[in-house]
C-alpha cells in the first residue's frame, strides 16, 4: 500500500517541481506514401497522418486528466521527407508543397509540431536530398509547425563536408526568410551527427526508416525534480550525490513508462522507447543549469561544469535503464541556452561562452542547442562551428547536434525573444577568425579508425 | 477495481474531512482507507478510493475536488493509484 508521504512526495513533484512528461510523440511510417505523382504523395501523406493521429492529442489529455500529471506536448515525427518524396518531386518548391502538408496535418490533429522535414546524408546527397536542404528556408518560412533536420555525419560513416557547407548557408537563408520573428525559422531545424532513429524531442525527431508502422515514443523531463531532491544532499560526498540522481530519475522514468504503456494500449499503436532526457523549459525551476549550480558551481560555465553534467547524465542513464526496458532517442541531459532560465543567466553573466558550451556536449546528450548568435555570423563561420560539433559526435560514437540561431541585425549583448517553450536568449560573441578556406573544401571527412568494428 | 487516490494538504480548520467526505458519498465514491497528520498546522490527508461506482471520469472528479478545495484554501489532487505504484514499487 502506497504511504502518505510516498504520495506527498509525488504530488509535490508535480505540483511545485514541475514534474511533467514532455511529450508524447507518435512516430509514422511515410514510406508507403511514396509516388511519381505530387499531388497524390502528399494526399497519401495527409491522408495518412490524420488518420493515424487522430485521437493522438485526445488521449494525451485523457491520460494526462486520470493520473494527475502534465502532458506537456502531443507531438508526430515522420519518415524524413528527402526520402518519400524522392520520386515526385522535381525541384526545391516540390519539396515546399510536402511542407505545407504536414503542416496542415498537424493542424487537423492538433499537435504543436511535426518533424522529419528531414534528410540523411552522412555518406552523400542524392538529388532529392540536395532538394529537400535547399527548400529548408522556404519551407520553415510558409510552415509554423513543420520541424527540421538533417543528419550529416556518423561514426560509421565520417562527415558530409559538402552538406555541412549547404547547411551553413541554409542556416543563415532561413534566418534571413524568418528575420522578422526572431530568425525563430533556425529555432526548427536541427543538424545532426549519428541522429537517433527513435527520437521524441523536437526540433529533431524524425520516424527512422528502421521503425515499424507506427509507434509511441516518450519524452520525460523534470530538471525540478533532481534539483529539489539535491537541495536535500548538499555538502554531501559523491557517492550520496549519484545516488540520489539516480533514485530520482528512477522515478520520472517509470511515470514516463506508464503513460507511455497506457497511451500504446489506447491508441492501438505499438510502444517504442522512453527518452530519459532532463528537457529545460524557461519556467522558473525547471533548468538543468540550476543542477550544476547545485552539485556546486556558480555558474553553468564555471570550471567544474563538464565534469558535473558528465556526472548528471552518466546517473540520470543509469537511474533511468532500470524503470523502462526499451530506453532510447537522446536520452541525457539537455543544454539548451534559450530555453533554460540558469542558461541564459550564465550567458548574460558571461559565465558561459560558446566553446564551453561545446565541451559540455561532449559529455552530455545532444550538442549545441538554441544559440543565438550575430546576424553578421558568415556562413562559413556557421558550417566551421557545425563541422566541429560534428566531429565530437563522430569520433565519441554519440549523437551531437546544432541549433543556432543567427538573429538577424541582432549584435552580441542583443536579446532575442522567441516566446514559449522556446524561450529567450541574450545573443552570444562566436569566434570572429575565419574557417572559410577549410569549409571551402570538397568531399568527406572519412570515417574514423575506431569505426571498423567488422 | 480501479483505485483512485485522493491527497489533501493546506491550512488546517473545521469540517475538511466532512466536506471530502461528503463530495465522495455524493459521488458514490468508497472510501478503503485514509491516513491524515497535523504537522504545524499544516493539514495532510491521503485517502485510498474505490471511484468504480461513480459515474464521472477520474479527470473529472479531480477537476471539481481541486475547485472545491480552492474554496477552503486547501489543495485537493485525485490521481490513479497506477502513477504512484508506478513511481514507488519496483
Amino acid at each position: 500500500m502506497i504511504t502518505m508521504r510516498e504520495a506527498a512526495e509525488t504530488v509535490h513533484m508535480i505540483t511545485s517541481e514541475n514534474l511533467d512528461v514532455r511529450t508524447i510523440t507518435m512516430g509514422i511510417s511515410l514510406l508507403d506514401c511514396a509516388d511519381p505523382d505530387l499531388d497524390r504523395v502528399n494526399e497519401k501523406i495527409y491522408r495518412k497522418i490524420t488518420r493515424l493521429a487522430k485521437d493522438l492529442v485526445r488521449t494525451g489529455e485523457e491520460i494526462s486528466g486520470e493520473y494527475g500529471i502534465p502532458i506537456v506536448n502531443k507531438r508526430i515525427s515522420v519518415t524524413p521527407v528527402a526520402l518519400v518524396g524522392a520520386g515526385a518531386c522535381k525541384r526545391p518548391e516540390d519539396f515546399v508543397t510536402i511542407a505545407r502538408t504536414l503542416d496542415a496535418a498537424a493542424h487537423e490533429v492538433g499537435v504543436n509540431f511535426i518533424g522529419g522535414y528531414s534528410a540523411l546524408v552522412s555518406k552523400g546527397m542524392t538529388p532529392a536530398d540536395e532538394m529537400l536542404i535547399r527548400s529548408i528556408p522556404e519551407a520553415m518560412k510558409c510552415t509554423e509547425r513543420v520541424c527540421s533536420s538533417v543528419n550529416v555525419g556518423s561514426t560509421k560513416c565520417g562527415i558530409d563536408m559538402d552538406a555541412v557547407r549547404l547547411l551553413g548557408e541554409v542556416v543563415r537563408e532561413t534566418a534571413e526568410r524568418t528575420a522578422d520573428a526572431g530568425s525563430i525559422g533556425c529555432a526548427k531545424l536541427v543538424v545532426f551527427c549519428n541522429a537517433p532513429d527513435d527520437n521524441p524531442f523536437m526540433a529533431g525527431a524524425f520516424h527512422g526508416v528502421t521503425e515499424g508502422d507506427a509507434v509511441i515514443n516518450v519524452g520525460v523531463s523534470g530538471p525540478g525534480v533532481v534539483k529539489s531532491a539535491l537541495e536535500h544532499v548538499r555538502g554531501a560526498d559523491f557517492e550520496t550525490l549519484c545516488e540520489t540522481i539516480k533514485k530520482t530519475a528512477f522515478k520520472i522514468t517509470r511515470v514516463g513508462q506508464l503513460v507511455a504503456q497506457e497511451a500504446s494500449r489506447r491508441l492501438g499503436v505499438p510502444f517504442g522507447i522512453i527518452d530519459l532526457s532532463l528537457a529545460p523549459t524557461p519556467a522558473v525551476g525547471d533548468s538543468v543549469a540550476d543542477i550544476l549550480c547545485e552539485i556546486g558551481l556558480e555558474y553553468a560555465g564555471a570550471p567544474g561544469t563538464t565534469a558535473a553534467l558528465a556526472l548528471l547524465n552518466d546517473q540520470v542513464k543509469k537511474g533511468g535503464v532500470m524503470a523502462s526496458s526499451y530506453v532510447g532517442g537522446l536520452s541525457g541531459a539537455f543544454i539548451p541556452v534559450s530555453e533554460d532560465q540558469g542558461m541564459i543567466k550564465a550567458a548574460q553573466e558571461g559565465a558561459l561562452t560558446l566553446e564551453k558550451l561545446e565541451a559540455m556536449t561532449c559529455v552530455c546528450s545532444v550538442g549545441l542547442d538554441m544559440i543565438v548568435i550575430p546576424g553578421d555570423t558568415s556562413a562559413a563561420t556557421i558550417s566551421g562551428i557545425i563541422a566541429d560539433e560534428m566531429a565530437i559526435g563522430m569520433v565519441n560514437q554519440k549523437t551531437t547536434a546544432v541549433r543556432l540561431i543567427p538573429a538577424v541585425g541582432k549584435k552580441v549583448g542583443d536579446r532575442v525573444e522567441f516566446g514559449g517553450l522556446l524561450g529567450y536568449a541574450p545573443v552570444m560573441p562566436v569566434n570572429p577568425y575565419s574557417c572559410e578556406a577549410f569549409i571551402g573544401r570538397r568531399g568527406r571527412i572519412p570515417a574514423p579508425i575506431h569505426s571498423f568494428k567488422n | 477495481m480501479k483505485k483512485t487516490i485522493i491527497t489533501v494538504l493546506g491550512h488546517d480548520c473545521v469540517g475538511i474531512i466532512a466536506k471530502v467526505c461528503t463530495y465522495l458519498a455524493e459521488n458514490n465514491i468508497n472510501i478503503l482507507d485514509i491516513s491524515q497528520t497535523i504537522t504545524g498546522g499544516y493539514f495532510n490527508m491521503m485517502m485510498i478510493t474505490d471511484a468504480s461506482a461513480c459515474e464521472k471520469s477520474t479527470a473529472q472528479i479531480a477537476e471539481e475536488m481541486d475547485a472545491f478545495g480552492k474554496t477552503m484554501n486547501l489543495s485537493i489532487r485525485c490521481m490513479q493509484e497506477d502513477i504512484f505504484n508506478s513511481m514507488h514499487r519496483i
